[in-house]
């Protein structure tokens, strides 16, 4: 495949640590990113512009928030659930967190079981993933749901400043279409797993590219991303 | 002198990336039209740009005939001028301009230029342009709603976009914005293989360093692109969220024809400095490929080496950089705090360091060189003229005190046409006539060339010039009919009747230089493979035009940089850079 590094199997490349080190790989010959593929570079980029797209929208709500003349509802009270008959403040966020964080986790052992070619085990793997991915939306759709029973609606609520409804609807569901977006990407290609795919060195139907194992890692990339964005919409939002 | 050491490598470097397996298309279809080379989508992006483009040309027309002859055309009212300048300066900017040194020259000359055989991932730069196209359609789409287009001035500023008094309050501005949503996805999986096909499939021997400047202005523009539309996509997200949802993000609390409106607590400032955000990078993201372009320009037709190409690469980052932190003074009159146009006019005119570097180099690099005025020659020369007149008044905008009072006239208007109007029209005109033989194999016709040139280059300052002069008596911007008023001297009028006839002619010479474009492709004269006598891998391909995968059955190797003009000693005046060095003489005289 047109994306594997050669060098990988030439000699060591010998090379300065530090600052000097970077030095040489940018001014070194073909390749910026030395031992790193298109697809990874790509969905590196990908993320640092995408990183930049969260950003904008956080900060717009912390400009909402701080600028509000009204009362800012307390995401505590907001969020909390009676269970047994026992409130507990910020419990569904909570457990949605948990299971995003666990996710990460499956999929870095997916990753791993990728580059030993253990086919089943990847797929499966990717497939938990998939499934902690697809509990959390879920449970998102069950707390949008709530609140909107309670009345709460993009341009109003009954607590306080109308943008506590706007950013959140905005930023939970800008996230949450990332996390769908992931779910389908990670059932793609745990079939392409699970099918065979990269050890037969089938071609993509799109793009009549072989695929390859690396494939589990980038679309890792994009799932840890996906969390480390929650965990800052957590902090930021429901925190705060 | 040559700051390149190649001698150092006369061995060729082992191959770090493999030969790339294209997609070989099975029918015309996907040979033509779902294609995935890039010189297809190139061509393909640069054709839809120019026909929007055509599109803004005519609405360019239609206001000025409006201001020169006020209360003449009848068809033209105040609502509709405002849907023309709008549409005008959003098709200019965005649809027109980014999506053609971008999506045009960046697919086109990327590949060949660092000596790959296709971006790196085709198929996504193929939906980069179907998506694009998408964008445009919905954009032009507005023109048959209801209500039309919006009016809102390509700024969007809210409250007063999505309010009733606006024209194309209805559906124009959910056009607008959902266009710009879309142009957005669609850049990005263009912009995403443009820089990775820079950083990490480069031919053997293309080292950063050893990159042609237009690569070097396209690469960075892109990643400048990349990380300021994030903030156009945020901002024209929420105000698609006010119009249709009726949240508050940017709209404070309003009346509105006696009514108390359901919209409060937001923040008009907040969508300034988002758009701002991007609008100000937006600026360079149309200007660095025009000064990578024209560097290579220059240097061809000067045949010289360009001057200082280090710190003509530093330049250019550096502007890049710099781009990000001087977007508040498009906002010095909205009512921030001064503390920060004390900072952000600071910053701005930080920026004029690299761009004199630039200016300066370019003319060093004419200094004393074999200048031929061939067309593509004449529209650098016209760039930097437009360019250093635009990039002065610049000095005036960036300043708080200067700016106040010239805010919203006709100075700004004049300022930006200048600077990010004229000029990189400039470099995209002369930039066609010199890649025109490599993209058909034939070379545009000259005569109607060079009165293309002379056209475009003195009516625009025709056009322009005064309307410095009209801004200094504050003539106010964006007025439909700017009437009979104390300050407003019987020659302005003259002059607006005057720009007006001129802005038509300058419009038929473009349409003579689209006849110019057809006609060669059939009559024009063969141009061979390498008509400029350029260094750069584009013009070595094997086939003009490059065939599927450009390069043949072997990559190029590079041993050298893209400036070997004039070398002393050479037996030609240019050394391609994919010439072997040969053995080296005693004294270092190698060529």
């Amino acid at each position: 495949m047109a994306e594997t590094a050669l060098t990988d199997h030439g000699e060591p490349a010998a090379r300065a640590a530090g600052w000097r080190g970077i030095a040489a790989d940018w001014s070194s010959d073909q390749r910026a990113f030395k031992n790193v593929s298109w697809g990874k570079a790509m969905m590196w980029i990908f993320l640092l512009s995408d990183t930049f797209i969260f950003s904008c929208f956080l900060l717009s709500y912390m400009t909402a928030r701080m600028s509000t003349t009204v009362p800012w509802p307390n995401p505590s009270e907001v969020f909390a659930l009676n269970i047994g008959g026992t409130h507990i403040p910020l419990i569904l966020i909570a457990i949605m967190t948990f299971i995003l964080i666990s996710s990460s986790g499956t999929m870095a052992m997916a990753v791993n079981f990728g580059y030993r070619r253990d086919r089943v085990k990847t797929a499966t793997l990717m497939l938990v993933t998939a499934a902690f991915g697809a509990t959390f939306v879920g449970m998102q759709a069950f707390e949008w749901t709530k609140l909107i029973m309670e009345g709460v609606r993009p341009w109003e609520n009954p607590w306080g400043a109308a943008q506590f409804g706007s950013s959140f609807f905005m930023i939970t569901g800008f996230h949450g279409t990332h996390v769908t977006i992931g779910v389908i990407f990670l059932i793609a290609i745990a079939r392409k797993v699970w099918r065979g795919d990269f050890d037969v060195e089938r071609r993509g139907f799109f793009t009549s590219r072989k695929g390859h194992y690396e494939i589990v890692e980038i679309t890792g990339l994009y799932w840890h991303f996906v969390d480390l964005v929650w965990v800052f919409i957590f902090a930021f939002f429901y925190l705060w | 002198m040559v700051d390149v050491p190649y001698e150092a490598t006369v061995d060729v470097p082992p191959a770090e990336v493999a030969d790339v397996e294209l997609y070989h298309p099975k029918s015309w279809w996907t040979q033509y039209v779902f294609s995935q080379d890039a010189k297809v989508i190139a061509i393909q992006y640069s054709l839809t740009a120019t026909a929007i483009g055509l599109v803004a040309l005519v609405l360019s027309w239609l206001m000025r005939l409006q201001l020169g002859f006020p209360g003449t055309f009848s068809f033209i009212d105040a609502n509709q001028y405002l849907q023309f300048i709008t549409m005008h300066g959003m098709i200019m900017v965005i649809y027109l301009l980014t999506a053609l040194f971008l999506g045009g020259f960046g697919n086109y000359l990327i590949p060949l230029m660092v000596g790959a055989r296709d971006m790196v991932f085709p198929y996504v730069n193929m939906l980069s342009y179907w998506v694009y196209l998408l964008a445009v359609i919905v954009l032009a789409s507005a023109f048959f709603v209801p209500g039309g287009p919006t009016g809102a001035g390509w700024t969007l500023y809210p409250p007063q976009a999505i309010l009733s008094g606006t024209p194309g309050q209805d559906w124009g501005i959910i056009l607008m914005l959902s266009s710009l949503i879309l142009f957005i996805i669609g850049f990005t999986m263009g912009g995403l293989n443009y820089v990775v096909t820079v950083l990490q499939a480069r031919t053997r021997g293309m080292t950063l360093m050893r990159l042609p400047l237009t690569v070097w202005g396209i690469f960075t523009a892109t990643v400048m692109a990349l990380l300021a539309f994030p903030a156009l996509f945020v901002a024209s997200v929420m105000m698609l969220f006010d119009r249709v949802l009726g949240t508050s993000f940017f709209m404070p609390a309003l009346v509105e024809m006696g009514q108390q409106m359901k919209y409060g607590g937001g923040s008009p400032i907040l969508f300034q400095h988002l758009f701002w955000f991007f609008g100000h990078p937006e600026v360079y993201i149309v200007a660095l490929p025009a000064f990578g372009i024209v560097s290579d320009l220059i240097s061809t037709h000067a045949r010289k080496n360009i001057f200082g190409y280090r710190m003509m690469v530093w330049a250019i980052v550096a502007i890049g950089a710099l781009s990000f932190i001087v977007w508040a003074h498009h906002m010095y009159v909205s009512g921030m705090h001064p503390h920060f146009g004390f900072f952000f006019a600071t910053t701005t005119l930080i920026i004029a360091i690299p761009t004199a570097i630039k200016v300066y180099n370019w003319v060093l690099t004419l200094w004393r060189g074999d200048i031929h005025l061939t067309v593509p020659m004449l529209f650098a020369l016209g760039f930097i003229i437009t360019f250093v007149n635009g990039g002065l008044t610049g000095l005036f905008l960036g300043n708080v005190v200067v700016d106040v009072p010239l805010s919203d006239t006709m100075f700004v208007v004049a300022h930006f046409h200048m600077v990010m109007g004229v000029a990189p029209i400039m470099v995209v005109l002369g930039a066609i006539y010199h890649w025109y033989p490599k993209v058909t194999g034939r070379m545009l016709n000259e005569a109607l060339g060079k009165l293309h040139f002379w056209v475009t280059f003195l009516g625009a300052y025709l056009i322009f010039f005064p309307m410095h002069y009209l801004g200094l008596l504050g003539v106010p911007r964006r007025y439909h009919d700017i009437g009979e008023a104390a300050f407003l001297t019987p020659s302005v009028h003259t002059l607006n009747a005057f720009m007006s006839v001129v802005a038509l002619i300058v419009g038929l010479a473009q349409i003579l230089f689209l006849f110019n474009l057809v006609w060669s492709l059939f009559k024009g004269k063969a141009s061979g493979g390498n008509p400029w006598r350029a260094t750069t891998l584009e013009w070595q391909t094997p086939e003009t035009p490059p065939g599927h995968g450009n390069w043949g059955k072997e990559l190029p190797v590079v041993y050298r940089w893209a400036y070997d003009y004039s070398v002393p000693g050479a037996p030609e005046d240019f050394i391609p850079q994919n010439q072997p060095p040969a053995r080296r003489t005693a004294q270092g005289a190698a060529t």
